[in-house]
C-alpha cells in the first residue's frame, strides 16, 4: 500500500472538517472492507480517518417510542449482544452474526457494510425491509435518507465530499410484525452472498397488512422490490400469496453471471429465498421464533 | 523385529515439538530474522501468454529504499541443457523460466522481476514502477483445447514424446503414453454391461495456510545460506545450485518449520531469486509470498479431462477397463498424469486394460504435486463409473468392489504386481462399519462409497543418533516435519532402543549437518526416515552391546537387549545405566543409518459419505463421513487418524467448492481465501476413521505410508452419494450448488 | 519524509510502545517491530484467522487492524496464553488430542478458542464450529480441534468447580 496518514477525530464536526479538507481521505470503521481494498489497489487514500472515537458513530440508543439509533461504526459483535436489538429487532442481530465470521464480526460494522455499497451487502436488504433511514452529516449540515436510496451504483453512495454516515435509525417494531434476512452461500459462513432476501411483514387478522422485500447481489445496488410488498398487502397469509411475491421478486432481479453464480441461478435463488424469508418472517410475526 | 507387541510403536505420545507449536515459539520461515534484512517483492505477469518485449526498471530503481532489482538476465547465461531435478529430465531453461520468465510469460502470475528494498511496502511499490512492454498472445486454458491443431503453442521447442519415442512434432502435448494389458476389445465384447463417461475436473490448490517464503544470504565467503519453509531442504539446495550454476556444496539450506505443503512446497520458486538479490545487495533478502501470489505463482494441481469406459459381466466381474486421461501441466511439462494412470484402476483386478495418458501444457501456473497427485482426478472418474455399473447389475457397491478387488499378485496395467496389500481388508472394514448399514433418514439424502490407492515411495534418508550419559539420545534427521513425523521417527528409534519416546530428542537439521534426505512427501517420511532411524538405533545397540560385553568381560554375541535392558547370563544393565558408563568404556556412542528402502507398501483407502442435497439450491451438506485406510502399522495412531481426516477434508473441498475460476483471458478471478472456498469447521461433521493394519512385509514395523491415499476417494464417494440423494450423476468437479442445480434442471427437462 | 506514529498499548499484560507507519497492520507491528512472531500471516485479508488476537473484549484478525489503532488497547497474543511455564488447558488439550499437524493455524485457533471458553464455558460442538468458522485449518479436518476444545472446556470447568 502507498503511504497514508492517520487521524482519529473525537467529534463529528472534526471528522467533517478532515474529510472536507482532504478530498482523498477515507473513513475507517472496522477496516474489513477498506484495508482489503487498499491492499489490493482497488481504492487509494492519503488519509485514513478513524471513526471509532466519535461518540455518535459508536453508540446504540433505543427506546420503544422512537426506535433504534445505531451508530455507523458500531461493530457487529456489539449489535448481536445488545439486548434491545435481540429483543426488538432479532433479524438485525442475525444479520450482524452472519457477516464474515467471529473475528470479522469483532470489527465490521453495519454502517460500514452499507457505505461499502457492494450489491451483495448482507445488511442492506433487511435495513430496507425495516424502513431504516440514514443520518448523514457534512459541511452543509445534516440530512436523512431512506436506506433504499443510499447506494447508487456498485461501491457508490449519495455521500457528497465531506459527508459521513453518522447513524442508522430503525422505527419502533410494529405489533404482529416479523422480519428475516436469508442469503445463499456455498459454504456455511465466510462467503459473500450469491443472493439474499430481506423481508418484513406486518400481519392483521390473517392478512398481510404490509410487507417490504429487498434483495442482495442481483442488481447493481441492493434492490428494494416495492412491487413484491405491494402484492402482499391485503393478501391472505398463505402459500399462494407468498409464492406470488416470490415470483415478483424473481422477475425484478437483474443479476449478472460472475464467479459467485450465474444469472439464471441467482434469479432462481431470489424466488426461493424470498419465499423462505417470508415464511420465517410470518412465523416470527405470529410469535414463533 | 519379529515380535508384534510393541512398547512405543502404536502408542500416542505428545509430539516433541508440541510446546513450541502451541505457544507460538516455533519458528516458521516467515518468522526468520537477521540483522540487515532486506525485503523482496516479485513482479508478476498480468498476461496469460505474451512475449516480453522490454523490461525497464529505471523508475523503480530510483525509489528511495530500493536496493536491487533482478530479472531472468541475472541468472548465469549458461547454454541450455537437460537437468534432473528429481522428476526426470527437464530443460534448464524451463526450470529457470518458471522462477523468472525469459522471453515469454506463460501464465498470469508468472514471475518476471524482483525488487529488494528496506521494507516490504517499498519493494511492492517499486515493483509497480517497473515498466514491462508485452506483446499479448492468444492463450489456451484446457487440455482438450490445447491438444487441437491450431491451438496457441506455448513452447517452440516442446516436441511430443509418444510411446517413449520422440516424434519431433511441436505441440502442447509433452508426452503421450499408453499402458496395455490383455485385450480390451475382447473384454468389452464379453461384457453384459458397459458404461462410458466423460469427466472434467477444475484446477485446485493445495491450500496450505502458510505462504511460501525464503531468506537467502550470498555470504562474503561465497556460500549461499538459505532459510525457508520447504518439504525438501536438499531439493532446495540442489535446484538452487543448478539454477545459479554453483556446486551444491556452496549452498546450505536450513529448513524452518513449515506451515503445510501437501506437495506444493517441493518446487523451488523464491530461493534463487532471493539469492540473486542478496548477491547484488550484499545483504540477506527475505521474500514472502502474498496469498494471491500463492494462487497465481505456485503450483496447483492439474485440471483434467478424463474418459473412462468399463465393462462387466452379469456375474459381477469386470472384464475390461479403458481410460483416456488428458491432464493440464500448466505452463511447463510435468503434470502428474503418469501417477494418475497408475492409480486409476489400481483397486481392481482387471485382465484387459488400456490407459492413454497425455501431459499437456496450458497457460496456467505450472502444476505441482498435490497429495496423491493425479490419483484423485482419476478416482473421481473411475469410482463414478464403477458405481454406475454396480447399480446396473443390481449389486451392492462394496460387494461389487470386493468381487473385483486387487490382491497380492494382481498385476496393474502400468506393470507392477502387488505384493501384500490391504485392498480387500479396507473394503471389508467399510462393509463392517456401522456407518454403512445405518439408516439414512429423510428425503434428499444419499450415501456413496469409493476406494482409492497411492503407491507411496521410498527414496533415501539419513539419520544419526548419539547417546547421552543419562540414557537419553539425540536423533538428527533431515525430514522437515509437516505433520508430526519427528515424533513417529523418534518412536521407531525408541522402540529399538527400549527407551520411552520422550527420551529421544529428534531435531530436523540443515543440509550441512545430515546425510542426504529426500523430500517430506510421497508418504515416505515415517516409512523411510523412520527406517533410517531404525538402522541408526540398531547401530547404537550393536555398539552398546560391545560396551556391555567389555564391562562383563564376555562376547558381544552373548549380550541381548530386551525392553531396554541389556542381559548376559545373570548380568543386567538398563539402557541408562550402560549409557552412564560409555565414557569409561571407550567414549561416545554414535549410531548411523542411511537407507534407500525398497520394501515400499502401497496404501488403499476408502470412504463412506452421507450427504443431503437441498433440491431448491443444489447445496450439499455432508451429514456423516467415515474414512478407512490401510496403514500397515500405525506408528502413532493419532497422527495416522489426523492424516486420514485432513486428506478427507481436502477431498471434500475438492469435491464441492474448490476451483480456479478463470476468465477467458486466463486470469484467476478468485485468488483469495474468500472466493477460493476451502471447508471451514462449520461445513463439516466429525470425520470418523478406521485404521486397518495389513503389515507391509517390506518395513521393520510393517508401516505403509499413509499421508496421501485418503484424499483419493472422497470426490468419487460424494458424487455417488449425490446421485442417490438427488438423482443426478455429476461429471464435473467441483460439484458446487449451481452445477448441481443445473444438473437437476437438465434432468427435469 | 513521512513521520511514523508512536503507539502506546498493552500487550499480554505488559505496556508496550513502538513506532510504526500508519499503513502497517497490527499483525505487521506484532511480528516485525515487536518480534512477537507467534501470530501468523496466512492471507492478509481476514479470511483464514491465522493472525487472530484478542483486542480488548473480542477476537479480531490482526491483519485488518492498523497498528495505530492499537493505541490504548489491551491485546493478547498467543505468547500471552500460557501462564509462565504452565500451559493453558487449551494448549495441553491440543497436544494431548493431536489437534495440530503443521501447527501454523494453531496460535489463531487457541486464541479464538480461549475467547470462546472465557465467555461460554460449556459450548456444544455446533457452537464451537460456528465460533471457529473464521479459522481455517488445512491439515486436520477440524475433528481433533473440536475435540480438544471440548476437552479443555471440561477440564476448565472441573478446576473451577
Amino acid at each position: 500500500m502507498k503511504w497514508f496518514d492517520y487521524a482519529a477525530p473525537a467529534s463529528v464536526a472534526e471528522a467533517v472538517g478532515l474529510l472536507t479538507a482532504h478530498p482523498g481521505a477515507r473513513l475507517l470503521a472496522g477496516g474489513t472492507d477498506l484495508l482489503v481494498q487498499l491492499r489490493a489497489g482497488r481504492k487509494e487514500t492519503d488519509l485514513v480517518v478513524d471513526a471509532k472515537h466519535i461518540p455518535e458513530l459508536n453508540t446504540i440508543g433505543y427506546d420503544g417510542a422512537s426506535g433504534l439509533t445505531l451508530g455507523a461504526a458500531v461493530p457487529c459483535y456489539r449489535i448481536y449482544k445488545d439486548k434491545n436489538v435481540t429483543g426488538a429487532y432479532p433479524a438485525l442481530a442475525e444479520v450482524a452474526s452472519l457477516i464474515g465470521g467471529t473475528q470479522i464480526q469483532g470489527r465490521a460494522s453495519i454502517g460500514g457494510n452499507l457505505c461499502n455499497a457492494a450489491p451483495s451487502a448482507d445488511s442492506v436488504p433487511l435495513l430496507i425491509a425495516l424502513r431504516a433511514t440514514c443520518r448523514i452529516t457534512g459541511p452543509r449540515g445534516s440530512r436523512e435518507i431512506a436506506v433504499e436510496d443510499f447506494c447508487t451504483a456498485p461501491g457508490r453512495t449519495v455521500l457528497q465530499p465531506g459527508e459521513l454516515l453518522v447513524s442508522l435509525h430503525l422505527p419502533p417494531r410494529e405489533p404482529n410484525s416479523g422480519a428475516r434476512y436469508l442469503r445463499f452461500i456455498p459454504r456455511n459462513e465466510m462467503d459473500i452472498a450469491v443472493a439474499g432476501a430481506g423481508v418484513q411483514v406486518v400481519l392483521e387478522n390473517g392478512r398481510f397488512l404490509s410487507a417490504r422485500v429487498a434483495l442482495a447481489a442481483v442488481a447493481p445496488t441492493p434492490l428494494f422490490v416495492r412491487e413484491a410488498g405491494e402484492a402482499l398487502a391485503g393478501s391472505p397469509v398463505e402459500e399462494a400469496s407468498i409464492a406470488t411475491a416470490a415470483e415478483v421478486a424473481r422477475k425484478s432481479a437483474r443479476p449478472i453471471t460472475d464467479m459467485r453464480g450465474t444469472a439464471d441461478y441467482r434469479s432462481h435463488l431470489c424466488a426461493v429465498l424470498t419465499r423462505r424469508a417470508l415464511e420465517a418472517a410470518v412465523s416470527r410475526a405470529r410469535g414463533k421464533n | 523385529m519379529k515380535t508384534q507387541e510393541y512398547t512405543v510403536v502404536g502408542t500416542r505420545p505428545v509430539r516433541h515439538d508440541g510446546a513450541d507449536k502451541v505457544t507460538g515459539r516455533a519458528l516458521y520461515g516467515a518468522d526468520f530474522q537477521m540483522a540487515g534484512l532486506l525485503y523482496g517483492h516479485i513482479l508478476r505477469s498480468q498476461h496469460a501468454h505474451a512475449r516480453i518485449r522490454r523490461i525497464d526498471t529505471s523508475k523503480a530503481e530510483q525509489l528511495p529504499g530500493v536496493k536491487a532489482i533482478v530479472t531472468a538476465g541475472d541468472f548465469p547465461q549458461t547454454p541450455d541443457r537437460l537437468v534432473d531435478l528429481g522428476e526426470g529430465d527437464t530443460p534448464l531453461s524451463y526450470a529457470r523460466g518458471n522462477v523468472l520468465a525469459k522471453g515469454k510469460v506463460l501464465y498470469k502470475g508468472h514471475a518476471l522481476a524482483a525488487v529488494a528494498a528496506t521494507n516490504v511496502h517499498i519493494a511492492e511499490e517499486a515493483a509497480g514502477l517497473i515498466e514491462v512492454e508485452y506483446e499479448a498472445l492468444p492463450c489456451v486454458l484446457t487440455a482438450p483445447e490445447a491438444m487441437q491443431d491450431g491451438a496457441p503453442i506455448l513452447h517452440d521447442d516442446l516436441k511430443t514424446k509418444e510411446f517413449g519415442e520422440q516424434t519431433g512434432r511441436v505441440s502442447n502435448v509433452a508426452e503421450h503414453f499408453r499402458h496395455v494389458m490383455g485385450d480390451v476389445n475382447a473384454g468389452f465384447a464379453e461384457a453384459d454391461v458397459i458404461v462410458e463417461r466423460e469427466f472434467h475436473t477444475a484446477t485446485v490448490h493445495q491450500g496450505y495456510i502458510e505462504p511460501h517464503n525464503a531468506t537467502a544470504l550470498w555470504n562474503n565467503d561465497g556460500r549461499i545460506l538459505v532459510w525457508c519453509s520447504t518439504q525438501g531442504s536438499f531439493v532446495v539446495r540442489d535446484v538452487t545450485a543448478c539454477l545459479l550454476d554453483v556446486p551444491v556444496s556452496r549452498i546450505k539450506v536450513t529448513p524452518m518449520e513449515i506451515g503445510g505443503g501437501f506437495g506444493g512446497k517441493i518446487n523451488v520458486y523464491l530461493e534463487p531469486v532471493a539469492a540473486l538479490l542478496s548477491k547484488k545487495t550484499g545483504k540477506p533478502v527475505k521474500i514472502v509470498m502474498s496469498r494471491k501470489d500463492v494462487f497465481e505463482g505456485t503450483g496447483p494441481t492439474p485440471g483434467s479431462y478424463i474418459k473412462v469406459k468399463m465393462g462387466a459381466r452379469k456375474d459381477g466381474r469386470i472384464t475390461a477397463a479403458q481410460a483416456y486421461m488428458a491432464y493440464e501441466a500448466g505452463a511447463y511439462p510435468g503434470s502428474m498424469v503418469a501417477p494418475g494412470a497408475m492409480c486409476v484402476f489400481a483397486a481392481y483386478d482387471i485382465s484387459n486394460v488400456v490407459i492413454d495418458g497425455f501431459d499437456v501444457v496450458v497457460n496456467k501456473p505450472s502444476t505441482a504435486a498435490y497429495r496423491a497427485p493425479g490419483a484423485t482426478n482419476a478416482a473421481f472418474a473411475a469410482e463414478s463409473v464403477v458405481d454406475e455399473i454396480a447399480e446396473k447389475l443390481g449389486a451392492d457397491p462394496l460387494d461389487f468392489r470386493l468381487k473385483n478387488a486387487a490382491k497380492e499378485g494382481t498385476r496393474r496395467a502400468d506393470g507392477p504386481k502387488y505384493r501384500r496389500i490391504g485392498c480387500v481388508e479396507v473394503i471389508q472394514a467399510m462393509k463392517n462399519h456401522p456407518h454403512y448399514s445405518a439408516p439414512l433418514g429423510g428425503p434428499n439424502r444419499g450415501r456413496g462409497v469409493a476406494v482409492g490407492f497411492w503407491f507411496n515411495v521410498g527414496l533415501p534418508s539419513s539419520c544419526t543418533i548419539s547417546v547421552s550419559a543419562d540414557g537419553t539420545v539425540n536423533l538428527v534427521e533431515g525430514s522437515t516435519d509437516i505433520g508430526g513425523t519427528r515424533t513417529s521417527i523418534a518412536m521407531q528409534a525408541a522402540e529399538v532402543l527400549g527407551i520411552p519416546a520422550e527420551d529421544v530428542r529428534p531435531t530436523v537439521v540443515d543440509t550441512d549437518s545430515v546425510g542426504f534426505t529426500a523430500v517430506t512427501g510421497g508418504s515416505r517420511t515415517t516409512f523411510a526416515t523412520g527406517w533410517a532411524a531404525y538402522e541408526a538405533a540398531q547401530d547404537v545397540v550393536r555398539q552398546m552391546k560391545e560396551r556391555a560385553a567389555k564391562i562383563w568381560e564376555t562376547e558381544a554375541a552373548s549380550v541381548t537387549l530386551e525392553r531396554g535392558v541389556f542381559h548376559s547370563a545373570d548380568k543386567r544393565l538398563t539402557f541408562p545405566e550402560l549409557a552412564a558408563k560409555l565414557d569409561q568404556t571407550g567414549g561416545p556412542v554414535v549410531g548411523r543409518g542411511a537407507v534407500n528402502p525398497r520394501g515400499v507398501g502401497g496404501s488403499f483407502s476408502g470412504c463412506i459419505a452421507d450427504v443431503e442435497v437441498d433440491p431448491e439450491t443444489g447445496k450439499v451438506t455432508i451429514l456423516r463421513f467415515t474414512s478407512v485406510q490401510d496403514a500397515g502399522k500405525a506408528i502413532h495412531p493419532s497422527y495416522v487418524e489426523g492424516q486420514m481426516q485432513g486428506g478427507s477434508v481436502q477431498g471434500i473441498g475438492w469435491a464441492l467448492n474448490e476451483e480456479y475460476y478463470m476468465n477467458e483471458a486466463g486470469s484467476m478471478m478468485n485468488s483469495s481465501l474468500l472466493d477460493y472456498r476451502m471447508p471451514t469447521a462449520l461445513d463439516l461433521p466429525m470425520i470418523d476413521t478406521v485404521i486397518v493394519e495389513v503389515p507391509n512385509p517390506g518395513h521393520p514395523f510393517g508401516a505403509r505410508g499413509v499421508g496421501e491415499a485418503n484424499i483419493v476417494p472422497p470426490p468419487g464417494a460424494i458424487a455417488n452419494a449425490i446421485y442417490r440423494a438427488a438423482g443426478v450423476r455429476m461429471n464435473r468437479l467441483p460439484m458446487n450448488p449451481p452445477a448441481i442445480m443445473q444438473a437437476i434442471w437438465s434432468q427435469r427437462d | 519524509m513521512h513521520a511514523k506514529v508512536r503507539v502506546q498499548t498493552t500487550i499480554n499484560g505488559e505496556p508496550q510502545e513502538f513506532l510504526c507507519e500508519p499503513r502497517q497492520s497490527l499483525l505487521e507491528c506484532l511480528r516485525d517491530i515487536l518480534g512477537l512472531t507467534g501470530t501468523k500471516e496466512g492471507c492478509n485479508d481476514g479470511n483464514c484467522g491465522a493472525c487472530t488476537v484478542l483486542l480488548d473484549d473480542r477476537v479480531v484478525t490482526s491483519c485488518l487492524v492498523l497498528g495505530v489503532e492499537a493505541q490504548g488497547c489491551q491485546i493478547t497474543t498467543i505468547e500471552g496464553i500460557a501462564k509462565g511455564s504452565e500451559l493453558h488447558p487449551l494448549q495441553r488439550s491440543f497436544l494431548e488430542n493431536a489437534a495440530l499437524q503443521c501447527g501454523i493455524c494453531t496460535p489463531g485457533f487457541i486464541v479464538a478458542a480461549k475467547a470462546l471458553l472465557d465467555q461460554q464455558p460449556n459450548p456444544s460442538e455446533d457452537e464451537i464450529r460456528l465460533w471457529l468458522a473464521n479459522n481455517l485449518c488445512r491439515c486436520t479436518g477440524y475433528d481433533k480441534i473440536i475435540r480438544a476444545v471440548k476437552q479443555a472446556a471440561e477440564q476448565i470447568q472441573e478446576v473451577n468447580a
